[in-house]
């Protein structure tokens, strides 16, 4: 399998690890009043669709970015592949 | 005052040099290294510092630019590995830093890697055993971090399918000889 790292191009996936699910970038605020539920449903629950799946891989033996990488689970295709930094930022992640 | 005397990364006093029928693995112990990332916001302040040390551009992703007495790889986002002769540039990262100010960490790298050189007719054969940088296709500049003897290293294209800078880990330097010195055994 190949991923089309957005710096890089085409690099081959021995290169990086899987991390999970990407929703893991919407870490909870721990200050919330109803942190123990927000935490529990982050830690442990997830979506296992039969279809597109959006993941965050680590490119170790790379640029160790972290990327968030659209990949179809049934097929293994990848649609799209991006700087999970960017995606991060994009969503107010990052202070 | 103590007799202090340095080593090479492989714990000799003098660089180590294999020899083969078509590649020679040549020890560098005279590089000083430093690294260097942009702060956020401050990336175009830090390129200028940077490019005003150099004496060139804060090479691409993927690239490196060499120069006297600076040298430059792109490591990853916003973040560089500068290096210079280690005699006259003991303290690069003070360097670097002077000339980034605070557009810039810097950090000294010196003990914390090492760099070989391969040269040979032969490189190709050897280095294609060991990691999957497609060396045919490098051009001079180009710089690629992969999997080598399960170390991350940089392969830097000094001269193309001819010539080769790897940088590993330092504490790593024996496994990463060892790794080299095997395959060009097998090999050649």
């Amino acid at each position: 399998m190949m991923i089309d790292h957005p710096l890089l191009g085409l690099r081959d996936a021995q290169e990086f690890t899987y991390l999970g699910d990407a929703s893991l970038i919407d870490r909870p605020d721990w200050r919330s009043d109803t942190a123990q539920e927000e935490f529990h449903d982050y830690l442990y629950l997830r979506d296992n669709p039969a279809g597109e799946h959006r993941e965050l891989w680590y490119h170790e033996a790379g640029d160790r970015s972290w990327l968030v990488v659209t990949r179809n689970m049934l097929t293994h295709e990848i649609t799209q592949v991006e700087l999970a930094r960017d995606v991060a930022r994009a969503r107010g992640r990052s202070k | 005052m103590h007799s202090l005397k340095s080593i090479t990364a492989l714990a000799a006093s003098s660089a180590q040099v294999d020899s083969f029928d078509g590649l020679t693995i040549q020890e560098r112990a005279d590089c000083a290294f430093a690294s260097l990332a942009a702060r956020r916001g401050e990336e175009a302040q830090c390129a200028a510092g940077a490019q005003a040390l150099l004496g060139a551009e804060l090479p691409a992703p993927g690239k490196g630019v060499l120069g006297e007495p600076y040298s430059c790889f792109w490591m990853g986002a916003d973040q560089w590995m500068i290096s210079a002769g280690y005699a006259a540039h003991e303290t690069l990262d003070s360097e670097v830093k002077e000339a980034v100010g605070a557009a810039g960490s810097v950090t000294e790298q010196s003990d914390g890697w090492c760099r070989f050189d391969l040269e040979g007719a032969r490189l190709g054969d050897v280095l294609e055993r060991l990691c999957n940088v497609d060396l045919l296709a490098m051009q001079v500049g180009d710089v690629s971090r992969s999997r080598l003897e399960h170390m991350a290293c940089f392969i830097w294209c000094l001269e193309p399918g001819q010539k080769v800078a790897i940088y590993a880990p330092r504490s790593s330097a024996g496994s990463l000889h060892h790794g080299l010195v095997e395959a060009a055994h097998s090999v050649l």
